[in-house]
């Protein structure tokens, strides 16, 4: 008998096996099915049905970011296609690698408005890493092949296939491929030996280094060769938003966040620094301020590996194209250690002087609340956010000290993507506690992925910062738009206690500051399946310090400001 | 940044993959920036295709959209070739009102610039003038006086000169 020829979506399926992916993020539809189908025979990959595509695409995104694994994506044509759109553009924004699989009409209909059909090549082209129509059922283990390793290499990000179900329910008969032949892919590895040399030069003329480390630096696995540089030159660090975990927050030469929300210490070292050394980071807006008034007469060196970042934003004196440990790796034996210590001691100076604070009185503070978290689980946990005020927040008191411990949306700020990203990372590292710290208005984007919590029994701690308000644009609202609130009282909230306990979730509720640290604890106690926390804190707080968008740092507000403020001149 | 705009024209070497084109477009459209010409043609090796474009903008935004090509999975290569030694070329075809009375004028700046007459009709000429796109902007100039009925060009093409790389 011959030997049965498979079907397009049996290879993508052993395909997926091939790259030794356990999980798929899915929901299924018409132009799908031959795919589910396929998965029916592949017991080694499991099946995580969502509730909303969105979703699928936060749990993959979170998988990946915490396990530095691929998160693949499964979904239907048309409106189950476009759902991915935010969470395609989310992996992008923090290069995240995705592979996201959509089901597509028939070959022979594409163009001519079929049902479901949507043009979501077309769609995603400006937010891909890279994407297929396939048209040839023979072409998919090429192209696997090829969508996993763009995905995953260089300046990772999603990768997007288009599957006419033609194509998936019709034979291929190509053999597997293991190499990949892509003329206009290149991987930057090492920086090149003179540029080396030209950044030490400059280092080692510096009396106030400053390092500035990003994303990159987790992405890489650069931590480690990151504090051993920090501490062979005298370097005091500072991380952006995504870069917390790449060194331990808790490490002696460590400032904390820099940028709009960065702690005051950060930011003075910011301003006050002769040499600041990005390592994978990308002078992001929220970073930078105003651009002409950002570090003017400090030296400075960017290493990354997308070459399109330098000068991008700012004109480095030297630039590193290059992966961030291994550049790194090259870097620390030309330099030595450096006359900092004069440095480090006006860096301590200000961390004494500035530390982070927020009122004790007054009523339950979302900071105390996350303070307590963090003093309870000490480094240990993966802590996931949502994005606006309660983020902020987190990134200021929640101490990262391993890397992949922080996840949370910073290029594309998408308000609900910390809760599903949680159950991706929970998913990814079972034995890691994780948190998903939301906010009401967040959470209330993706909330219906309680049910797939619940169904795969993920033991993730969901803690609802609840003000009843959009907090971040209130915030806004109240220091530059002269308290006009418009469009962010969050009335009509649901009782998140009840809601949680609709689906089968233990949770609880904190309205006191007795009752913190006894329910967090329960909370940390609890190992059956997900549970959830709502606090109940104040309504009107602000996140300080905050350097207004567009301004400069010598502009930043450490407190509420005496009198009326500009409004900002930067994007956001 | 400086806001001075100038012409540049910058040579894509692209798979020749369905969507290449629109990858491309888009990495200008998405920065306000308008593609003044195209060219796109095949290579000796079919899996490669030639863009010349032609843009307009100040030189840090066009520096960062070259940069943004080049990091496009299927752009090989991308090139800003103003200011580099280069053959420029360019091909319009011009329809012209013309005249019996009119004809030797004409005729005369078509032969003047060495362009051809390739169709002659009773009252219209077309003609093909090939050149640098500043040439061919001159001869239209010459020829909008007889009244120019329709014209083509082909959008410029360019070559690096001796041992350098298009």
């Amino acid at each position: 008998m011959d030997k049965k020829i498979p079907t397009g979506a049996e290879v993508i399926i052993q395909c997926l096996i091939r790259e030794g992916v356990e999980y798929v993020f899915g929901y299924p539809g018409g132009a799908a099915i031959p795919l589910f189908d396929a998965l029916v025979d592949a017991p080694q990959i499991k099946l995580v049905l969502v509730r909303h595509e969105q979703g699928a695409t936060h749990m993959a995104d979170g998988y990946a970011r915490a396990t530095g694994k691929p998160g693949v994506v499964l979904v239907t044509s048309g409106p189950g296609a476009t759902n991915t759109v935010t969470g395609i553009l989310t992996a992008q924004m923090d290069s995240a690698p995705l592979i996201v699989l959509c089901g597509q009409t028939i070959s022979p209909m594409l163009g001519k408005d079929a049902f479901q059909e949507a043009d979501v090549t077309g769609i995603t082209y400006p937010v891909v890493k890279h994407s297929y129509l396939v048209k040839d059922g023979n072409d998919l283990p090429r192209i696997m092949k090829e969508a996993f390793y763009i995905a995953t290499t260089g300046r990772p990000g999603p990768v997007l296939l288009d599957l006419p179900k033609d194509i998936t329910g019709g034979p291929c008969n190509a053999p597997f491929v293991d190499e990949v032949d892509l003329p206009g892919y290149e991987i930057p590895s090492m920086p090149d030996r003179a540029d080396l040399q030209k950044a030490a030069a400059l280092i080692a003329k510096s009396r106030k280094p400053l390092l500035y480390i990003g994303h990159g630096a987790v992405i890489s696995g650069a931590g480690k060769v990151v504090t051993q540089l920090a501490e062979k030159l005298g370097s005091p660090v500072v991380n952006t938003l995504l870069g917390k975990g790449a060194m331990p927050e808790d490490h002696v030469l460590h400032m904390g966040m820099l940028g709009m929300h960065g702690t005051a210490y950060a930011n003075k070292a910011v301003m006050n620094c002769d040499l600041i050394f990005s390592i994978g980071a990308r002078w992001d807006d929220r970073i930078i301020g105003k651009i002409s008034e950002f570090c003017p007469n400090a030296t400075k060196i960017h290493l990354d590996i997308d070459p399109a970042e330098f000068g991008k934003i700012i004109q480095p004196d030297v630039s590193l194209v290059g992966d961030a440990k291994r550049g790194i790796e090259a870097l620390l034996p030309l330099v030595r250690k450096l006359e900092s210590a004069d440095w480090i001691k006006e860096c301590s100076a200000w961390r004494k002087q500035y530390p982070l604070r927020y009122g004790k009185q007054g009523g339950l503070k979302a900071q105390m609340v996350l303070d307590e978290l963090d003093k309870l689980t000490r480094g240990k946990a993966i802590v996931t956010t949502d994005v606006g005020q309660h983020q902020m927040w987190a990134a200021q008191f929640i101490r990262s000290t391993f890397p992949r411990s922080w996840i949370s949306s910073g290029g594309a700020g998408t308000m609900g993507f910390g809760f599903p990203a949680a159950i991706g990372a929970q998913l990814g590292v079972p034995d890691k506690p994780v948190w998903a710290i939301v906010g009401d208005g967040g959470f209330q984007m993706t909330l219906c992925e309680l049910a797939t919590a619940a169904l795969q029994r993920v033991p993730l701690k969901i803690l609802i910062i609840n003000n009843n308000y959009l907090g971040m644009v209130r915030q806004w609202q109240e220091l530059f738009f002269d308290n006009r609130y418009s469009g962010v009282d969050m009335v009509g909230n649901p009782d998140f206690v009840k809601l949680a306990e609709a689906y089968g979730v233990k949770a609880w509720r904190i309205r006191r500051n007795g009752d913190v640290k006894r329910i967090l604890k329960q909370a940390m106690a609890y190992n059956d399946g997900p549970c959830l926390i709502e606090a109940e804190v104040v309504k009107e707080d602000n996140v300080f310090p905050m350097v207004p968008a567009g301004a400069g740092y010598k502009d930043m507000l450490i407190e509420r400001p005496k009198q009326k403020m500009a409004k900002p001149t930067g994007s956001t | 940044m400086s806001t001075q705009t100038a012409s540049h024209t910058i040579s894509v070497l692209v798979a020749n993959k369905p969507g290449v084109l629109v990858r491309v477009a888009l990495v200008f459209a998405r920065r306000g920036y308008n593609i003044d010409s195209l060219v796109v043609s095949t290579q000796q090796d079919s899996d490669f295709s030639r863009m010349t474009i032609t843009s307009s903008g100040d030189p840090g935004t066009l520096d960062q959209i070259i940069k943004q090509l080049f990091k496009l999975v299927d752009v090989v290569r991308a090139i800003d070739h103003t200011g580099d030694q280069v053959i420029e070329k360019e091909l319009a075809l011009v329809k012209v009102k013309c005249p019996p009375e009119n004809r030797t004028q004409v005729l005369e700046i078509v032969e003047h610039f060495k362009g051809v007459t390739v169709d002659f009709g009773a009252e219209s000429l077309i003609l093909q003038i090939s050149g640098g796109s500043d040439k061919i902007d001159h001869v239209l100039g010459l020829l909008s006086s007889y009244g120019v009925v329709e014209m083509v060009r082909s959008g410029k093409i360019l070559m690096a000169r001796g041992a350098s790389t298009t």
